[in-house]
């Protein structure tokens, strides 16, 4: 086992250094002009055919998706020895976020990097790997993912497509329908999940030009209109044997393993995305003129730049530090060993629980950015003349695929119980019988450090031992009972999405202050940030709370909810947002650290 | 046959350039900088030329401080197979530029140097043609279309009057205009190939020369604010202020 700063879910238990964070700050000039070069291709022959992109244009996004290819756009998260550049995470997320900048290539692009190929890479046999990758690099073949079905969507394990074994032997034969695969139109390749004798849930590797594979028709879709999604239809499909991936029966690994990175990447698209809407919107609100002058200068206005602003800087602190983190754990697998696999496998399994708060805090930013973008732009929002209309209907997907946001709440505080019960997460036990000892000691309330920063890190501190509480008290009292009583998983998950996000932006910000770079910016956002969340938080556990415990047990466990949630300082956000904004309208986006 | 071709650190062109507080200069603070979109042209026309089986090398140079460095890598991204870095402490006139490429030249020995006609950031125009005339070379400026044929370029040059083709017996200088070509996308694999690419960093002082700087930079200063504008009653109004107040007829 390597070692590794934090394992999955411990940010919860235990507190790091800022140096032991990965931060956009900490990129080198080689992963900028890397990122330039990916800006510098969408700048340059994405978003200028938009229209052409979102009316689907014959040929025109698989066109794209090659030059990309040539360009090595397409290789970054692939080992060199299949063609691709081997970048690390970081690096490829920074990427991957300069990718986002038109909303439906985004989507074909993620796709085909994402789900559609990294299932090769993580689950494949080396000659399924020799003879699909490096295509799949260069863009000479484009990936899909086809998991969902019409009647199976979030519980994609009852999948109804079935695979049998042709009297050959050699062949299987799949039978069934596909609903919802992105890049169906143009893929020539699609991982397709069925179960073998109806019973086995199996990936396969099947090529559009195997007998029985065809495509339905384009979904009429509300927003990224120019990404293709399809019916994939099976019908007595041959699929050669050899191109089962992975073992027959553990199907699951595969479209869960390949799910975790699909998740976080949408997020790092998330960010991609809400900068753009920022710098859009703030251009606007220059522009436009109410009373006499910009609406820029209004109070309202000011405030919901500056809320984007640190919506933003608060998810790529969240989005980068947790591209840190997939590194420790993806660093250095060696593509060709024996055991590459079970390495991906292991590597892929660390970070669930981050990677399902990126994907609900991802796009729900991003759903906030979009928003206001169509609200600053009033009712020429509304119309299809400004690009603010396109953004909105763009973003809504993002909350529905990859696992909607529900399923996604709900897995946190799963995988935190699976985790702690295969012993992966060591210590969980330990910190809430720690609470539980400590909460049984009188304390004197002690004033908040005056430091904003210090002030912050007290409490993050405490805000862990409040969900700590929290949950525990729950699993305790409501037991096997929770997963019906999903409410009060979804207000703990919110609890985790605030707290990780909280912590990230703090850390980030001491980086800063430690690399002696001008803080007076990131700090403002970080005080409006986290003083907000861990409101949020505490609101989330008291209503948790009220939802299980009633009685004598209620006003215990809210006193000692209280003990954790007291704070002494406050801030004036309106100040803070307003010195915020001014630097958005100032450099018409989203902050960025100074050059040298 | 070799190609020595200039890459210059500029503001990227598309950057709000403002002065500084003290107005000695550019706020150079969280500025973005990119290659002179001449030289750019040239060092793409460079590659093109090597593509085509008429050149073995390209050298990209630049002068300037260890920053220009990110330039010149993704000068070697683009193509370029060596750069060189000519390290100064102080700003240099077009001049002294001038005079510390012939020591380059001389150093490299190359058959074709192509640079862009002139930098966007000072606009001055002056390099390519005062190197020239300190080398004694043939020039062919505003380069619209270059084709190089057995030691000899020939060259098209948009001008006023029309296309002009004029031959320059090589070694020979040749500047970029903007429809020379456009450049291409730089490549995420040029960028992983350019790690192992050599770049030389050499401070000017080894290259045995002292330039004597003549023009000096004395301040930097927005451009006067536009008057608001001003409503007039009729006609006659317009063409009384236009005549006494603007002075225009
Ligand atoms: C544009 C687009 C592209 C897509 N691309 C792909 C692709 O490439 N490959 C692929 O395989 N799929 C793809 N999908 C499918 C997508 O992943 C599913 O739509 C998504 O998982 C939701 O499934 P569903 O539509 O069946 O909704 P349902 O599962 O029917 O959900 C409906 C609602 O019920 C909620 N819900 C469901 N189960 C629960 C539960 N247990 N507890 C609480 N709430 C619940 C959901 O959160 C949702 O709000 C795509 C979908 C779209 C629209």
């Amino acid at each position: 086992m390597r070692t590794i700063t934090l394992r999955g879910g411990e940010f919860l238990l235990r507190e790091v250094e800022p140096a032991q964070v990965f931060t956009p700050e900490d990129f080198t000039s080689e992963d900028l002009l890397l990122a330039q070069a990916a800006e510098e291709f969408v700048r340059g022959e994405v978003q200028p055919r938009n229209e052409a992109i979102e009316k689907q244009e014959e040929g025109l996004t698989v066109r794209l998706l090659k030059k990309a290819g040539e360009l090595g756009l397409l290789g970054a998260d692939l080992p060199e020895a299949f063609g691709g550049l081997e970048l690390p995470k970081t690096t490829s997320t920074l990427i991957a976020e300069k990718m986002s900048l038109q909303a439906s290539f985004a989507v074909s692009w993620g796709a085909h990097v994402g789900i559609g190929t990294l299932p090769i890479l993580f689950f494949g046999t080396p000659e399924q790997k020799q003879k699909y990758l490096p295509r799949l690099a260069k863009g000479e073949l484009i990936a899909a993912f086809a998991l969902s079905e019409a009647n199976c969507g979030s519980d994609p394990l009852s999948a109804r497509t079935k695979a049998t074994l042709a009297p050959d032997g050699k062949h299987y034969l799949l039978n069934g329908e596909k609903m919802w695969t992105t890049n169906a139109g143009w893929a020539d390749l699609f991982i397709v999940f069925a179960k073998v004798d109806g019973e086995k849930f199996t990936a396969f590797i099947v090529e559009r030009g195997f007998p029985g594979v065809s495509v339905g028709r384009e979904e009429h879709k509300m927003g990224i209109k120019g990404s293709s999604t399809r019916r994939v239809i099976l019908d007595n499909a041959q699929v050669p044997v050899e191109n089962v991936l992975h073992e027959i029966g553990k199907g699951h690994h595969v479209a869960f393993g390949v799910l975790n990175i699909g998740r976080f990447k949408l997020a790092a698209a998330a960010l991609g995305g809400s900068k753009e809407a920022l710098t859009i919107a703030t251009r606007y609100a220059k522009e436009r003129q109410q009373f006499g002058q910009p609406i820029a200068n209004f109070g309202l206005i000011k405030h919901k730049l500056a809320e984007m602003a640190t919506q933003i800087y608060a998810l790529e602190s969240t989005v980068y530090r947790t591209a840190g983190m997939l590194d420790e754990v993806f660093h250095g697998i060696d593509p060709l060993a024996p055991d590459a696999n079970a390495q991906y496998r292991e590597a892929d399994e660390e970070y669930p629980v981050e990677c399902a708060i990126l994907k609900v805090f991802g796009s729900e930013v991003l759903d906030y950015v979009a928003d206001e973008t169509v609200q600053i732009h009033g009712g020429f929002g509304y119309t299809e003349e400004f690009h603010a209309a396109q953004i909105y209907r763009d973003s809504r997907i993002n909350r529905i695929f990859e696992g909607t946001n529900e399923i996604n709440r709900l897995l946190m505080l799963d995988q935190l119980m699976r985790r702690a019960l295969k012993g992966k997460l060591p210590g969980l036990m330990e910190a809430a019988q720690a609470i539980r000892a400590e909460l049984n000691q009188p304390q004197m309330p002690t004033p908040d450090p005056i430091d904003p920063l210090e002030a912050i890190g007290k409490y993050i501190v405490n805000a862990k031992k409040a969900i700590l509480m929290t949950a525990g008290m729950a699993v305790e009292q409501v037991g096997t009972e929770l997963e019906e009583k999903q409410e009060i998983v979804a207000h703990l998950a919110d609890c985790l999405i605030q707290l990780y996000a909280m912590e990230s932006v703090w850390l980030r910000t001491r980086k800063l202050q430690q690399k002696g770079l001008d803080i007076t910016i990131p700090l403002a956002m970080t005080r409006v940030f986290a003083y907000e969340a861990f409101d949020t938080i505490e609101a989330h556990a008291r209503r948790a709370l009220h939802a299980f415990a009633e009685g004598d047990m209620l006003q215990i466990l809210l006193a000692a909810l209280k003990r954790y949630t007291r704070r002494t300082s406050e801030v004036n956000t309106m100040a803070l947002r307003r010195q915020i904004a001014d630097y958005v309208l100032q450099h018409e986006r989203a902050w960025m650290a100074g050059g040298k | 046959m070799k190609i020595l071709v200039t890459v210059k650190r500029v503001p990227d062109p598309y950057a709000k350039v403002v002065p500084n507080t003290a107005g000695t200069d550019i706020a150079r603070e969280g500025l973005q900088w990119a290659i002179n979109p001449f030289d750019e042209i040239a060092l793409e026309e460079a590659i093109r030329i090597k593509e085509a089986g008429k050149a073995n090398e390209i050298v990209a140079v630049s002068i300037g401080g260890d920053e220009c460095q990110e330039q010149l890598r993704t000068a070697l991204a683009m193509g370029a197979d060596r750069a060189v870095l000519i390290q100064i402490t102080e700003w240099l006139d077009p001049t002294s530029i001038a005079h510390v490429l012939t020591r380059i030249y001389q150093r490299e020995q190359p058959q074709l140097i192509l640079m862009g006609k002139q930098a966007i950031d000072t606009d001055d125009n002056q390099v390519g043609q005062m190197l020239a005339a300190l080398l004694d070379l043939p020039q062919a400026t505003f380069a619209s279309k270059i084709h190089i044929e057995n030691g000899t370029a020939t060259v098209e040059r948009e001008t006023d009057a029309g296309i002009e083709t004029i031959r320059v017996p090589l070694p020979a200088i040749i500047t970029a205009d903007l429809r020379l070509n456009q450049p291409r996308y730089v490549a995420l694999t040029g960028i992983v190939r350019a790690r192992s690419k050599p770049l030389e960093v050499l401070p000017l002082a080894e290259l045995g020369i002292a330039p004597q700087v003549r023009v000096r930079l004395l301040a930097v200063e927005r451009p006067p604010a536009r008057q608001a504008g001003k409503r007039v009653a009729d006609v006659r109004e317009l063409v009384r202020l236009l005549k006494e107040e603007a002075r225009v007829i």
